[in-house]
C-alpha cells in the first residue's frame, strides 16, 4: 500500500511520542548510548587495532600496557585490546542471533499452540514444561558433549533450549486475544486462521516479545561466556569474550596480570548492564497499559 | 431558606490532576449544597468530574491530584458550626476521623473493593472497631442486625463468609453495611449500581431509600443515569466538564431544565413506551478532552445557543429561581426582569 | 403492512459448553447458556433481544453470526429466496453468507485491532471476500466512513486516535462496507455515555432506513431496546420466556419475568414513579438451573405446577405474542410424579 501524506504524518507523530518516552528514561537511553558504542568498537575493530588477535608471538608475550599495546599482551603474546575488540563481535553475535531464533521459534509455537488449543497446545506445553523443569546447563553442557564444540553448534543448542520462556508469554497473550471482540470479528468474517494468527494476533504480542527477546541477548551473552569459561563453549580459535576469560583462569595471571581477566568481565558487565537497561526502556515505549 | 439545615455545603471547588507537566483541571467550579437528611444527585457524563468531585470531599484523591481552591463546609448537627474539610491537613487525624464515620463511601465495582481474603464479617468489623471502641461480641452482633437489615438472609452464618461466596447485589449490599455501620451522617454512593442488572438496581435503590429513611442519612448520589435521578434525587447537580453548570430541586431540574447542556440530556434518554417515530435529540459532537483550556463556557462548541460571548467569556452562577442557580449567559436577561 | 418475509429462523437452538474431564480432575457440569430458542426475525425490522447478565443473549447473538455455533437445533437462513440451514452448509457457502451476518460488539475499545489502521481494518474482510477492485474498496470504505458521519481521510488513522463514540461508528461502517443483510449488534450503546448513545442510535436508525438493514438488536437496557426495536424477546437463563410487539410491550406485558423487569427500569420523567415489583434474590446459577420454569423460585405467581414442568412458548392473543408461562397455558404434559 502506498503510504499517503497523512499516513505518514501520523505514524510519524506515534513514533515522535514514543521517542519522546524513551528519551524520558535517563537509564535507558544511557544504555542505548553505550550498546551502540561498543557494538560500534567491535564492528570498527580492524580500524582501531593493527593487530590480529589470533597471532601469536611469543616474543611479545606479557607485556604491560603501553603505547603500542594499550592494554599489554597475553601469555602468547597476543594483543589484548584487539582480543576484546574482535570478540565483541562474536560474543554479540551469538548473543543476537540466539536470541533472534529463540524469539522467532517461541512466538511461532506460542501463537499456533494459543490459538488452536486442544491437542496441539497440550503437546507443546508438555514439552516446553520438560525443558523448563530440566537444569539449563546441565541440558546445554550434555548436549554440546554429544554434538561436539562449534558456534553453529552452539547457536543451534541455545536456540533449541530457549524457546520456552517466549513461547509461555505469546501462548498466554494469544489466549487473552482469542476473546477479543477485533478477533471474533475477523473470525465472524471468515478469514483465515492462520492471516488471525500473524497478521492480527502476532503484531499484539510484540511488545513483550521485544522487550524479551532484548533482555534475552543479555541472557545468551552471559550464557556463552559461562561456557567458554568452563571450556564447553565456542572452539578456542574463535575469539569471544567468555574464551579471553577461559584463558585468564590460571591462578599465577590472576594475581600478576589482572588485566587480562578485567577487561572482558568489564566488557560482559557492560554489554550486559547497557542491554538491560536499554531493554526496561522500550518496556516502557511499548507497553501500552504506561503513559 | 435558612442556612441550618445544610449539612454540606461544597463552594466553588477546584481540583487538579498534575499528569507530567499537563494540568488537568478536573474539578472546575463546582457549587452545591446537601440538606440534611435529603438526597443529591450529580449527574453528568464519564469525564465530567463528578467522581472526582465526591472524592475530593473527603480529600481521597490519588497523589498527583489536589485541591486548588474553593470549600467545603460540613456542619454535623444543626447549629453547629461548619467545619472546614478541604483546609484539614490531607491525611491528617482530623479527617480521618470523619471519613467512614460521619461521611462514607460507596463504590462502583463491589466487586473490587471488598479484599478476598478476609471474611466479610472482618471488613464490617475493621470499620466499626476503628471508629468506636467496642467489644467483638458486641460489634459483631451489631453487625448481623445490620446485615439482616440489609435483606442478607441467614446473616449470622455468612458473617463468615468471603467475599466470592456472595453475588454482585450481596456484594453491595456488604459496602452498603461497611459504609452505614458507624452510622454516618453522609453517605457519598458513586454509581453504585452501574455494575448490577437492572432488578438488582431496583433492589438497592429500595434498600438505599430505606436506610436513609430509617437512619436520617443524608446522601450524595453520583450516577449518569437520569431514571435513577428521577426516581431518588431531592436535589440534583448537573455536571460537565468539571463544572456544575446547574442545580436545583428534582422538580426544578425536571420540568424547567435551563442550561442547553440538562436539556439536551434529558431528551437524549430513550423513556420506556415512548414514541418509536421519534428520533433522539443528540448532542453534536463529543466531550472535550480533559485537559482542554477553555476560554468560555466548556458547553460552547457544543451547544445550539452558542454566541461568541459564550466562546470568549465564563458565565457565572445566577440564581434564576428559588434555589434553582444555571451557569448561562441565555438567563441574563431574565434576571435583570 | 406488506407480506412480512422471515429473513431469519431459528428453531429449537440450544449452545451448551461442556467441559472435558482433565487428569486428576471430573468432567464441570455442562453449562446451557442458551437453551431450546425458538423466534424468526423478519427482513427490515429490528429484533431486539433483552436480558440481565448472564441469560445467554450475547452467546445467542454470536451463535447466529457461528462465532460459536449452536449445539442443537435448526437457523434457517432466507438467501434470496433459498432456504439454508445456517449449521449444514458447505464450505465456500458458509464462507460467503458471513459476509451477510454481520455482527458489532459492545466494547469499541477493543473491537478494532489497535495495530491497524482503519484502512487496513475495512479493506481485509472486503478483500478476503472480493468485493471489488482496490479502488473500488477504497472508494467504498471512504463512502462508508462519509456515511457515518466521519471524514473519510480518517481511514488512515489508528483506532487509539478515536474517542468511544467515533469507533462505534467506524465498526458500524466496518459492518456496513460488507453490504450485509443482517446486523447483530450487541450492546452497541451500553459502553457509551449517554449523549453518544443518541447519536449511534440516531445513526442506526438512519442506516437502516437507508440501507434496507435488519439488526438483531441484544441490550440490557429495556428503554434502549423497546425504542430500537419492532419486536422484543425477552431472556431469562437461557430461556426466551416472552416475545412481543415492542409497542405497546410496557403495558401488554405477560410474563411475571417482564413485569418485574419493566418495573424496575427507572423512568426519568419527574413524578412518574415505578410501582416496583421487587424481585427477591438473584438469577440463579447456569450451572445449577432449578426445575421446571426456570423463573419459579423467583417469581410472586408461582405455581405448584411451576415447580416441575418447564413452559413451553406459545402464542397468546394474536399479532404473534408469544409467551412462555404456566398462567396462560396449560402444561403440555403432565408433571412427573415426586419421586
Amino acid at each position: 500500500m502506498k503510504k499517503t501524506k497523512v499516513e505518514k504524518a501520523a505514524a510519524s507523530s506515534l513514533a515522535k511520542r514514543n521517542l519522546q518516552k524513551f528519551l524520558n528514561n535517563k537509564l535507558a537511553v544511557v544504555g542505548a548510548v553505550v550498546l551502540l558504542l561498543i557494538v560500534l568498537l567491535s564492528v570498527c575493530a580492524p580500524l582501531l587495532t593493527p593487530y590480529d588477535p589470533l597471532y601469536i608471538d611469543v616474543s611479545q608475550k606479557g607485556l604491560p600496557m603501553s603505547q603500542e599495546h594499550p592494554l599489554g599482551t597475553d601469555r602468547v603474546g597476543r594483543d589484548v585490546l584487539a582480543r576484546i575488540l574482535y570478540g565483541g563481535r562474536m560474543t554479540i553475535l551469538i548473543g543476537v542471533v540466539s536470541a533472534l531464533g529463540a524469539t522467532l521459534l517461541g512466538a511461532v509455537l506460542g501463537c499456533v499452540s494459543g490459538y488452536y488449543g486442544g491437542k496441539i497446545d497440550k503437546v507443546l506445553v508438555y514439552i516446553s514444561e520438560l525443558f523448563q523443569c530440566f537444569p539449563q546447563y546441565l541440558l546445554i553442557l550434555l548436549l554440546v558433549g554429544l554434538v561436539g564444540q562449534s558456534t553453529r553448534n552452539l547457536l543451534v543448542i541455545f536456540i533449541a533450549t530457549g524457546w520456552t520462556g517466549m513461547m509461555r508469554i505469546v501462548r498466554t497473550r494469544v489466549m487473552s486475544l482469542k476473546e477479543e471482540p477485533f478477533v471474533e470479528s475477523c473470525r465472524a468474517n471468515g478469514i483465515r486462521g492462520l492471516s488471525i494468527m500473524f497478521h492480527h494476533m502476532l503484531p499484539n504480542t510484540l511488545g513483550p516479545v521485544i522487550v524479551n527477546a532484548t533482555l534475552q541477548v543479555a541472557g545468551y551473552i552471559l550464557s556463552e561466556a559461562s561456557l567458554s569459561f568452563l571450556g564447553m563453549g565456542v572452539p578456542d580459535d574463535v575469539v569471544t569474550w567468555g574464551n579471553i576469560l577461559n584463558a585468564a583462569k590460571r591462578l599465577d595471571i590472576i594475581q600478576t596480570m589482572p588485566v587480562l581477566w578485567i577487561a572482558p568481565g568489564l566488557a560482559i558487565a557492560l554489554v550486559v548492564l547497557s542491554i538491560n537497561f536499554f531493554g526496561d526502556g522500550l518496556r516502557d515505549v511499548l507497553d501500552p497499559s504506561s503513559l | 431558606m435558612t442556612r441550618d439545615d445544610i449539612v454540606l455545603e461544597v463552594k466553588d471547588l477546584k481540583t487538579r490532576f498534575k499528569v507530567g507537566k499537563k494540568i488537568v483541571n478536573a474539578v472546575n467550579g463546582a457549587t452545591f449544597s446537601l440538606k440534611r437528611g435529603k438526597t443529591l444527585c450529580i449527574v453528568g457524563e464519564s469525564g465530567c468530574g463528578k467522581s472526582v468531585t465526591a472524592h475530593s470531599i473527603l480529600q481521597l484523591l490519588p497523589p498527583v491530584g489536589y485541591i486548588e481552591g474553593g470549600e467545603v463546609l460540613y456542619t454535623p448537627h444543626t447549629g453547629d458550626r461548619p467545619k472546614s474539610l478541604s483546609s484539614m491537613k490531607r491525611s491528617g487525624r482530623a479527617i480521618r476521623s470523619i471519613r467512614g464515620k460521619e461521611i462514607s463511601m460507596i463504590f462502583q465495582d463491589p466487586m473490587s473493593t471488598l479484599n478476598p481474603v478476609y471474611t466479610i464479617g472482618n471488613q464490617i468489623m475493621e470499620n466499626l472497631r476503628h471508629h468506636e471502641k467496642i467489644s467483638k461480641a458486641e460489634a459483631r452482633e451489631r453487625i448481623v442486625r445490620l446485615l439482616t437489615e440489609l435483606g442478607i438472609p441467614e446473616a449470622d452464618r455468612r458473617f463468615d463468609e468471603y467475599p466470592h461466596q456472595f453475588s454482585g447485589g450481596m456484594k453491595q449490599r456488604v459496602m452498603i453495611a461497611i459504609a452505614m455501620i458507624c452510622n454516618p451522617n453522609i453517605l457519598i454512593a458513586d454509581e453504585p449500581t452501574t455494575a448490577l442488572d437492572v432488578t438488582i438496581q431496583a433492589q438497592i435503590l429500595e434498600l438505599m431509600q430505606k436506610m436513609q429513611q430509617e437512619h436520617g442519612t443524608s446522601v450524595i448520589l453520583i450516577t449518569h443515569n437520569m431514571g435513577i435521578v428521577a426516581e431518588v434525587a431531592d436535589d440534583v447537580a448537573v455536571m460537565y466538564m468539571g463544572r456544575v453548570v446547574e442545580f436545583g430541586s428534582l422538580r426544578q431540574i425536571f420540568t424547567n431544565p435551563k442550561h442547553p447542556y440538562t436539556r439536551a440530556l434529558m431528551r437524549s434518554v430513550p423513556v420506556l413506551g415512548m414514541d418509536r417515530s421519534q428520533e433522539l435529540a443528540s448532542i453534536a459532537g463529543s466531550t472535550p478532552d480533559a485537559s482542554t483550556v477553555f476560554t468560555g463556557c466548556e458547553f460552547a462548541n457544543r451547544c445550539v445557543h452558542a454566541t461568541d460571548r459564550c466562546r470568549n467569556h465564563f458565565p457565572e452562577d445566577r440564581e434564576v429561581e428559588d434555589g434553582h442557580r444555571v451557569r448561562c449567559f441565555l438567563y441574563e436577561e431574565e434576571m435583570k426582569q | 403492512m406488506s407480506e412480512k418475509k422471515a429473513i431469519l429462523t431459528l428453531e429449537h437452538v440450544s449452545k451448551e459448553y461442556t467441559g472435558s474431564a482433565k487428569l486428576f480432575k471430573k468432567a464441570p457440569p455442562s453449562v446451557k447458556a442458551v437453551s431450546d430458542v425458538s423466534f424468526s426475525v423478519n427482513e427490515g425490522e429490528t429484533f431486539g433481544i433483552v436480558g440481565e447478565s448472564g441469560c445467554g443473549k450475547t452467546t445467542l447473538g454470536k451463535c447466529i453470526v457461528r462465532l460459536h455455533p449452536p449445539t442443537a437445533g435448526k437457523m434457517w437462513y432466507d438467501d434470496d429466496g433459498r432456504k439454508l440451514d445456517l449449521m449444514q452448509l458447505d464450505q465456500d457457502e458458509s464462507f460467503r453468507l458471513r459476509q451477510k451476518l454481520q455482527i458489532i460488539f459492545q466494547d469499541p475499545y477493543a473491537s478494532l485491532n489497535p495495530m491497524h489502521n482503519i484502512l487496513e481494518a475495512f479493506d481485509e474482510p472486503l478483500r478476503v471476500h472480493k468485493l471489488g477492485s482496490r479502488e473500488q474498496r477504497r472508494e467504498k470504505i471512504a463512502e462508508m466512513l462519509r456515511e457515518v458521519n466521519l471524514q473519510p481521510d480518517y481511514m488512515y488513522r489508528y483506532p487509539g486516535e478515536f474517542s468511544g463514540g467515533q469507533r462505534q461508528r467506524i465498526c458500524i461502517a466496518k459492518a456496513l462496507a460488507m453490504q450485509p443483510r443482517l446486523i447483530v449488534c450487541d450492546e452497541p450503546v451500553s459502553a457509551l455515555d449517554v449523549s453518544i448513545q443518541a447519536q449511534i442510535m440516531n445513526l442506526m436508525r438512519r442506516l437502516q432506513r437507508d440501507y434496507k438493514l435488519t439488526y438483531v438488536f441484544i441490550a440490557h437496557d429495556l428503554s434502549v431496546v423497546q425504542y430500537m426495536s419492532d419486536r422484543i424477546a425477552v431472556m431469562y437463563l437461557g430461556k426466551v420466556v416472552e416475545i412481543s410487539k415492542s409497542e405497546g410491550l410496557h403495558t401488554d406485558y405477560k410474563h411475571p419475568y417482564t413485569e418485574s423487569l419493566l418495573s424496575a427500569v427507572p423512568i426519568p420523567i419527574y413524578g412518574q414513579k415505578q410501582k416496583r415489583i421487587i424481585l427477591e434474590g438473584d438469577v440463579p446459577s447456569p450451572l445449577h438451573p432449578p426445575a421446571g420454569c426456570k423463573f419459579h423460585p423467583r417469581c410472586r405467581r408461582c405455581m405448584e405446577v411451576c415447580r416441575h414442568v418447564e413452559p413451553t412458548l406459545r402464542p397468546v392473543g394474536t399479532d404473534g405474542h408469544m409467551v412462555a408461562c404456566h398462567l396462560y397455558h396449560e402444561p403440555e404434559e403432565i408433571p412427573p410424579k415426586n419421586e
